[in-house]
């Protein structure tokens, strides 16, 4: 008999006032019995709604059905035919607008927490699996894969399943792209992000670090000097964007991409650590992402005060509601109809406050969004000595100026079909290189499609 | 690994150190930069190549020891390997139609106008080297610039070497006395390529000048390393390193080099402390 309770398990948490002084993990997953109890809300549907809301078409019915008898191993297996990074999905993934939103259970109450389940599936296997992976034989190709976030560690474990030699090229000097630099701790572990990469070595996958592709080597080079028959582009978005309003260059006043950088790939939150950091004491953070989310929390865990400034209402906020809702926990105030245009001084050169016009809402924009317009004259200073620029980022042109025959975008994102295939033969790409800033998943899947098409490329040459 | 080949000490500030990384070393130009950590929790610092063999596989860096990462760096020894060492990052200089230049170097700056000095000679190009250091004490590569350049001035701000005085009252007065540069390129502290830039706008003379900023990533990722240029914001690491000097905002970065000061000056008391304590 499924358990036809209306609400799903909740999941432990450490609390609001605890967690907004550390950096630790803010969920703490399920129990077994929560994961077999909340597995067992499933109808498992014959059409399977979810499956078809997510973007790598995981058999959700099915490991949700493992779950329900404890067969977790059984479960892990079901998830890991569709999902590279089962672990950092089940964190990561915005469920509520994927699997989760077309499950039959939401409609009268909650759907079943298919991300809470899969993330316990994923820490089990983690935990308690001690099968070594097997290094397949190889097949004698050679694959390289620039970047090594998640679109490249899919795209290098398929094809490192098949038998390939593959290579990944990261640029910075540890592997995992945004999971390792953007990704705050208290969201994603790094332990679990080296794990996935360690379970990539053991299959073969060779990971060099410290090597800017573009500038140490060009992808021309990996095909004619080094013998790599396909590459794939996973070289993600990681221009920062700023609003090029006065001010902007003031000491205190950082990207986004710089300020996490400094704390997940730096460690700079660590007492002991090289690189420093400066959140101010009373932080404004710009924009309404989950990329602002993440860099207000980890401002708030720092010690500031921490306002999140964004044009729109809180209707519109890109980010995932969760996160939002833990911002709100966390005691982050949030500013809506707000918009910044110039960044004050103090008598030293540092940021001192940030003058914001007051918006409104009028018809909708291309985007669909409703578009926000400046009500004259309204005008609100909030006093800021850090102010952090999370407007979005875009793909990095480093590769685009270096590769010949690569087609792009105007504004920057490299074209390929839906295979991943480019312009030039034998060079893929996907993930945000080719869609812009996007999620995890998408830049999984994208991985995983170029790497059955690198395959065939490879196997039909 | 990135093993450290040959260190030389080329006064009490300052260090050579050829390192072992032949990917780098077989695309470095001059003006480029690599970004090194020393070891597993180091930070990252921006150092431009000094110099590179592509047939040894090496890269040639020279740095002055101002912080707790250039302390450490400074007690590695030969035979020891650098954690993480990157490259090549940012634009080559561009070097292409010049005739005549001033290359002017101050401190450690010199190290990286060395380069530049020396391919512009190789080039054909007419080098007048310029360099400034605080004494005597801290002059280096005076050789290396005699041999590159066709003219070399030395100047030191207490007349304990070469001539008393400013990079920038040299290079007036090779100027006045009617030599004739197409491009001046100057490498040293953000205030003396200030002046250097003031000068040669007055006498609009093209000037490059080649800056050093905090940064992370080195690939345009972070955006710490932006400055004004023209009004517009450019990032060091990709735009850069070198810009229009008569376009720079030198205030601004002077400004944004200081943004971590106490850090800076508390981590390398704390390393300095360290390496006593070993002692």
């Amino acid at each position: 008999m499924p358990n036809m309770s209306l609400t799903r398990n909740e999941m432990p948490v450490q609390d609001a006032d605890v967690r907004n002084k550390n950096f630790k993990e803010v969920a703490l997953g399920y129990t077994e019995e929560q994961a077999v109890d909340e597995a067992k809300r499933c109808l498992n549907c014959k059409n399977k709604p979810c499956t078809n809301g997510c973007p790598v078409q995981i058999d959700i019915p099915g490991f949700i059905s493992k779950v329900a008898e404890g067969d977790f191993d059984g479960a892990y297996a079901v998830i890991t035919k569709s999902s590279s990074l089962p672990a950092v999905c089940g964190r990561v993934c915005p469920q509520e607008t994927q699997c989760e939103c077309k499950c039959v259970r939401g409609i009268k109450g909650e759907p079943v927490a298919i991300g809470r389940l899969e993330r316990f599936v994923a820490d089990w296997h983690n935990a308690n699996s001690t099968g070594a992976a097997e290094k397949p034989v190889s097949n004698g190709h050679k694959a390289a894969i620039i970047g090594s976030g998640p679109s490249g560690l899919a795209c290098a474990g398929d094809l490192a399943k098949k038998g390939y030699d593959v290579t990944v090229f990261e640029a910075l000097h540890v592997a995992g792209g945004v999971l390792s630099y953007g990704i705050p701790e208290f969201r994603l572990p790094k332990s679990i992000v080296q794990k996935e990469i360690e379970g990539l070595k053991a299959l073969g996958v060779k990971v060099e670090t410290n090597t800017v592709v573009g500038k140490t080597v060009s992808i021309d080079e990996l095909m004619n000097d080094e013998g790599f028959e396909t590459v794939f582009i996973g070289s993600g978005a990681g221009l920062p964007r700023f609003m090029n309003i006065p001010g902007e260059n003031l000491n205190g006043v950082y990207s986004a991409n710089e300020f996490l950088t400094r704390i997940n790939l730096m460690k700079a939150y660590k007492e002991d650590s090289t690189t420093p950091i400066k959140a101010g004491t009373k932080a404004v953070i710009v924009g309404g992402g989950n990329v602002a989310m993440d860099a207000a929390r980890c401002a708030k865990r720092l010690g500031a005060d921490v306002s999140i400034v964004y044009r729109r209402t809180e209707k519109e906020l890109p980010a995932r509601a969760e996160e939002v809702e833990h911002a709100k926990e966390e005691g982050i105030r949030f500013c809506f109809l707000t918009n910044p245009i110039e960044i004050k001084s103090d008598e030293n050169g540092w940021a001192k406050s940030v003058v914001c016009e007051k918006m409104m809402l009028t018809e909708p924009d291309a985007s669909g969004r409703a578009k926000a317009v400046a009500i004259e004259g309204e005008f609100v200073e909030i006093e800021a000595d850090c102010v952090i620029m999370s407007i979005g980022t875009s793909p990095n042109p480093l590769i685009k100026s270096t590769t010949a025959g690569l087609d792009t975008q105007k504004w920057g994102g490299i074209i390929a079909d839906d295979n991943g295939a480019t312009s030039k033969s034998g060079v893929y790409a996907g993930g945000d290189a080719v869609t812009g800033a996007a999620t995890v998943i998408l830049a999984m899947g994208a991985g995983k499609k170029a790497a059955a098409a690198m395959d065939e490329y490879m196997q039909n040459k | 690994m990135f093993e450290i080949l040959e260190k030389k000490c080329l006064n009490p500030t300052v260090t050579l150190m050829r390192i072992n990384a032949p990917r780098v070393a077989k695309k470095a130009e001059p003006g480029q930069f690599i970004i090194l950590r020393t070891d597993e929790n180091g930070e990252r610092i921006p150092l431009t190549i000094a110099d590179y063999d592509r047939e040894n596989g090496s890269v040639t860096i020279i740095f002055q020891i101002v912080g707790a990462t250039t302390e450490k760096l400074n007690h590695m020894n030969e035979g020891e390997c650098l954690h993480d060492f990157v490259g090549p990052l940012g634009r080559a200089t561009e070097t292409e139609g010049l005739k005549k230049v001033a290359v002017v170097g101050g401190g450690v700056g010199c190290a990286i106008a060395y380069p530049v000095a020396k391919k512009l000679h190789e080039m054909g190009v007419e080098v007048h080297s310029i360099v400034g250091f605080r004494n005597k004490d801290l002059v280096i590569l005076e050789e290396e610039f005699k041999n590159a350049s066709s003219k070399f001035v030395l100047m030191s701000d207490d007349g304990s070497a070469g001539e008393k005085g400013l990079v920038t009252d040299a290079l007036k007065s090779l100027i006045d006395s009617g030599e004739k540069y197409d491009r001046v390129i100057t490498i040293g502290p953000l205030i003396m390529m200030k002046f250097v830039c003031r000068l040669t706008k007055e006498y609009e003379i093209p000037t490059v000048a080649s800056m050093n900023p905090i940064m992370i990533d080195g690939t345009g990722m972070c955006g710490g390393c932006r400055l004004t240029v023209g009004g517009q914001t450019k990032f060091a690491c990709v735009d850069g390193p070198e810009f229009d000097g008569h376009l720079i905002d030198f205030d601004e970065a002077m400004a944004r080099g200081a943004m971590y000061k106490q850090f800076e000056r508390k981590a390398h008391e704390d390393t300095c402390n360290l390496f006593k304590e070993v002692k």
